[in-house]
């Protein structure tokens, strides 16, 4: 009950602000902060009992919902989406403030998009039935689309389109997939599905696996994005409002990832290991790529959108390691990364907010006009560079361990994305907020405001917190990931005659802990 | 023996609609000159009341379902449903001709009357169990549809777009019934059912030749009727030509008509040939979709733009048709349907943009509704992202099912290149968006009237449709895949 109140409240809230006067900017503002924050406090009554039994499905709603073929309305949740789903209920009331006096045409369809944009997102986590999920994953396009088309910068219609076409390009092969599954075993329910699977009264062909876990991973890998399906990000996030910016950093890019971790290796064990080298040099490829055009950019939202490309590198490079330390890393760098990269975009947009440029060169020394600004600046991005005792760090730390440990050169080849991290965003902050600030720059420069305090704070406390007391986050997600390899091993050993090398190395890597 | 030669009750009783239509259809032909001048109101109540009666006819005929008229007609649920559908695309099209006519100055009359006759040669067709039958069905349909293209006897695009609908359309009507008398030549039967008992009997081994080819000729027919390629190439000039209500007549009504003699056809009297037309179907469906998709990508007129997109849709239904499965016949039919809604929204919207004479059919001039009219804009964007497939709308089942049913039959090819160029047709159909709300508002939507009634109920009723099916596809799927196993 609780469950579905979260998902559908956005939704009835999307419906309920259609129906307010245009004129009434006040009114639309408050009534859909008050709403996203009623499904954030919510939220948080999910974690005790997910706690429990972080590898149970817990609060499940399975009902039918069309008869043929059976599709049914099936949610719940567990220790990997959990996180994930608070996440996505607290960005809401953050952007929702974020956009409160940025956003000044068409209010009432701007903040009705945020909430369908939650509506969509937190089906995504929740939704337990493979149709379920890929309407989901879709339904999330539109109001993105609108968010960035309308209230973007510039070349806003250019990007929209952009993003998308690519995401639909991507997805409507995973229906495909989808359907083919449906057909081999008569049911869209994933964890029937998975059950078959596993005692082989499903049992999918060398080839059926790989050309279904190439769907479903092409799907997965533009949204991510992997290098080089990453084109359409930069774009996005240049020209989208700061909200859509944070919403598309923090959860929209997690659906990727979250896609991978709990469809393509539970599914298709035996083809993600066969495929994992490849996925894994082009993950690396993208930290260092998107580090090293990251720094270059002269435009903050652009770079900050090319350091995703770095960090969701290693999301990637630690999902396909099999191997629990990287794997743990891997999710929590999805959390972490979508706190601090979407503490970043709300910072930039501040400071778009106060000059209206985005271009690095158009600032310098802002620190002194605005010090709080630059202080909570500062903390974010060294959160993002993956300091000790800020989030990144853990998540960054895990997964290059883990990689490590299977493979050595791997882990050495992803730390060249940290080091670089710390350079261009150490050079991007310098030029920005150190040295001689213009009189001009000073007249549009002032400190943060109670609102942007309170937008901020929430996420730097989050960062220092997940950064210290891991023990709040980590074993939930643990637990779960331990489950999800479980699947895939036993999996390997039904399918043993996959890959026997690569996966008796990695089986061999599981035993050993 | 003379007595069976007469029909009985029951027999009326299914063929009711028919008979409703034909009446109304004659009384407001022979009202339209009688009644006073300035009143429209009364001839447009008079169609609407006929079409209300011939659907309940034509549920009613579902009562007693069978066939009449020595086997030429047959009432089941196949039929039911399409009769059903033509006569709901028919009072879509009634509500939103009314005003576009009075915009006019046009005489409502002899419309209404065509309009209604054309429907009844489309209930013909889609109860047909013979092929006279249908050609006749078809004709009537065709014809009346002809001189609906070019209603607005003034304009020079009205008379283009019939003549050439008139002159491409007889030719393709000529080599379907070329087809049916080689069909008749060689079964000496032209009921559905005994054409495939004549087809299967063993010794037929040169025959079975001459069948194919007259499954062909036939082919080419009903591929002009439902735009697909190569014969698609009317489409386009026709739709833009013709007034914007019987643009999006003719890209439901007659075209699910057509879809569903097609199947009906194919799928019985055919069915033994199936290995001989499968693959033609296939190409033509793959021909279709991308052909109609990336034509639409470089339109400019947004009618046009539509046509090209009719054609790519009727690419979509030719993939259902090509499997030859009971789940592909009720994909088709939910496609249809869905098709219809999404469809016959999209044109509303089209005409009352276009203004009198026509004067904004451009996709510019589309610019800033979602300012000045925030609601048409937001109904027209749910028929686009209908029409591109996005989940929770009409569109987004009906793909699916499609799609679905191509790879139950193992036709992974087609489903892969159709998913894909349904990425593609995203494109163009996100550019009627991006105008409506991401520019600035111009002379066109500035000076705009708001909704007048007639298109606001016709718009919010195909809205409710493309949500209702979108989230709540089996009401129609049930129905659909109850019917769907034709009589053989």
């Amino acid at each position: 009950m609780l469950l579905n109140m979260i998902l559908f409240v956005p939704l009835a809230g999307f419906l309920l602000l259609l129906f307010f006067p245009r004129e009434q900017r006040g009114a639309i503002r408050t009534t859909a902060l008050l709403i996203s924050l009623l499904v954030f406090v919510a939220s948080l009554g999910l974690i005790p009992e997910v706690r429990n039994a972080p590898t149970a499905t817990s609060y499940e709603t399975n009902v039918s919902w069309i008869d043929y073929p059976p599709i049914r309305y099936h949610v719940g949740i567990d220790g990997l989406s959990l996180w994930l789903v608070i996440l996505s209920t607290l960005l809401t009331p953050i952007t929702v403030l974020v956009s409160w006096n940025y956003i000044e045409k068409r209010v009432k369809e701007f903040f009705a998009f945020l909430l369908l944009l939650e509506f969509g997102m937190i089906g995504v986590f929740l939704a337990m039935d493979l149709f379920l999920f890929y309407v989901f994953f879709e339904v999330t396009l539109v109001p993105m689309y609108f968010l960035i088309g309308i209230w973007g910068h510039d070349k806003r219609i250019y990007a929209a389109v952009k993003f998308f076409l690519y995401t639909l390009a991507g997805s409507v092969l995973m229906l495909a997939a989808i359907i083919y599954l449906y057909n081999r075993g008569g049911t869209f329910d994933y964890p029937i599905l998975l059950e078959m699977l596993r005692n082989g009264r499903l049992a999918l062909s060398s080839t059926e696996q790989f050309w279904l876990f190439m769907a479903f991973f092409f799907a997965f890998a533009v949204k991510v994005p992997l290098f080089p399906l990453h084109t359409w990000l930069p774009d996005a996030h240049g020209e989208a409002p700061t909200a859509g910016s944070i919403i598309l950093a923090s959860v929209l890019l997690k659906m990727g990832t979250y896609g991978l971790v709990r469809f393509c290796l539970p599914m298709f064990p035996g083809a993600a290991r066969d495929n994992a080298p490849w996925i894994v040099a082009l993950a690396i490829t993208g930290i260092i790529y998107g580090a090293l055009v990251a720094m270059i950019q002269p435009n903050m939202k652009r770079l900050v959108a090319y350091s995703s490309v770095s960090h969701l590198g290693f999301v990637v490079l630690g999902i396909f390691s099999f191997n629990q330390l990287a794997l743990d890393g891997a999710v929590y760098q999805m959390l972490n990364h979508g706190v601090s990269t979407g503490a970043l975009f709300m910072l930039v947009g501040y400071l778009y907010e106060r000059r209206h440029s985005l271009e690095i060169a158009d600032y310098g020394g802002v620190a002194t006009p605005a010090p709080f600004l630059a202080a909570m600046f500062m903390v974010t991005m060294l959160a993002s560079v993956g300091l000790p005792t800020l989030n990144n760090f853990v998540g960054e730390f895990l997964v290059l361990q883990g990689a490590a440990q299977v493979n050595f050169t791997w882990a050495v080849f992803a730390a060249v994305g940290v080091i670089l991290s710390a350079v261009y965003m150490l050079w991007m902050y310098q030029r920005t907020f150190f040295g001689e600030v213009s009189e001009e720059l000073r007249s549009h420069m002032h400190d943060l405001s109670p609102r942007e305090w309170a937008t901020i704070i929430p996420l730097v406390v989050l960062m220092i917190w997940m950064g210290t007391a891991t023990q709040t986050f980590l074993p939930v997600i643990s637990a779960s990931n331990e489950r999800t390899l479980e699947q895939t091993k036993t999996n390997v050993e039904f399918q043993v005659n996959a890959s026997p090398s690569l996966s008796s190395q990695v089986k061999e890597l599981l035993n050993v802990r | 023996m003379s007595a069976s030669f007469l029909p009985t009750g029951v027999e009326y009783i299914r063929l009711l609609p028919e008979i409703i239509l034909a009446i109304f259809g004659t009384v407001v032909m022979m009202a339209s000159p009688l009644r006073p001048k300035e009143s429209r109101n009364f001839l447009y109540a008079i169609t609407l009341v006929g079409l209300a009666a011939a659907l309940w006819a034509a549920i009613a005929a579902y009562a007693s379902p069978g066939t009449a008229f020595q086997d030429m007609v047959i009432v089941d649920g196949f039929g039911t449903f399409f009769r059903v559908l033509v006569i709901g695309v028919g009072i879509l099209t009634i509500l939103i001709s009314h005003q576009y006519l009075a915009r006019e100055r046009a005489e409502p009359g002899e419309y209404y009357s065509l309009l209604l006759l054309s429907i009844l040669g489309q209930c013909v067709m889609v109860t047909a169990n013979e092929l006279i039958m249908l050609f006749i069905g078809l004709e009537v349909s065709s014809i009346a549809s002809y001189v609906m293209a070019g209603y607005l006897r003034n304009d020079q695009r009205n008379n283009e777009s019939a003549l050439k609908y008139f002159l491409l359309g007889s030719f393709a009507t000529a080599f379907l019934l070329y087809g049916v008398a080689w069909i008749y030549g060689i079964t000496g039967t032209t009921n559905l059912a005994e054409v495939r008992a004549a087809l299967l009997t063993p010794g037929l081994a040169p025959a079975g030749m001459l069948a194919s080819a007259a499954a062909a000729l036939m082919f080419i027919g009903f591929a002009f009727k439902v735009s697909a390629a190569p014969f698609h190439v009317w489409a386009p000039d026709v739709y833009q030509g013709a007034p914007t209500p019987v643009a999006a007549f003719l890209s439901a009504g007659p075209k699910a008509a057509a879809f569903a003699i097609l199947l009906r056809v194919y799928a019985t009297a055919f069915e033994p040939l199936a290995d001989r037309w499968e693959p033609v179907l296939w190409l033509s469906a793959l021909l279709t979709m991308v052909i109609g998709n990336f034509a639409a990508l470089t339109q400019t007129n947004i009618k046009r733009l539509l046509a090209y997109s009719s054609v790519a849709h009727a690419g979509y239904v030719m993939v259902a048709v090509t499997t030859n499965t009971e789940l592909g016949t009720a994909a088709a039919m939910f496609y249809l349907a869905s098709y219809a809604f999404m469809n016959i929204g999209a044109f509303a919207v089209v005409a009352h943009i276009s203004r009198q004479g026509e004067k904004y059919v451009q996709i510019q001039d589309l610019a800033g509704l979602g300012v000045r009219q925030p609601l048409t804009a937001a109904l027209l964007s749910v028929f686009m992202l209908s029409l591109i497939g996005v989940p929770l709308t009409a569109g987004f089942f009906g793909k699916f099912y499609i799609f679905k049913a191509a790879l139950d039959a193992n036709l992974v090819w087609l489903t892969v290149l159709g998913l894909l160029n349904s990425a593609v047709a995203a494109y163009y159909y996100l550019r009627v968006i991006v105008v409506m709300y991401m520019q600035e508002p111009v002379e066109s939507t500035d000076s705009l009237p708001p909704l007048p009634t007639g298109l606001k109920a016709t718009l919010w009723g195909a809205a409710a449709g493309t949500f209702l099916l979108g989230i709540f596809p089996s009401l129609v799927l049930d129905f659909a895949g109850r019917s769907a196993a034709l009589v053989k």
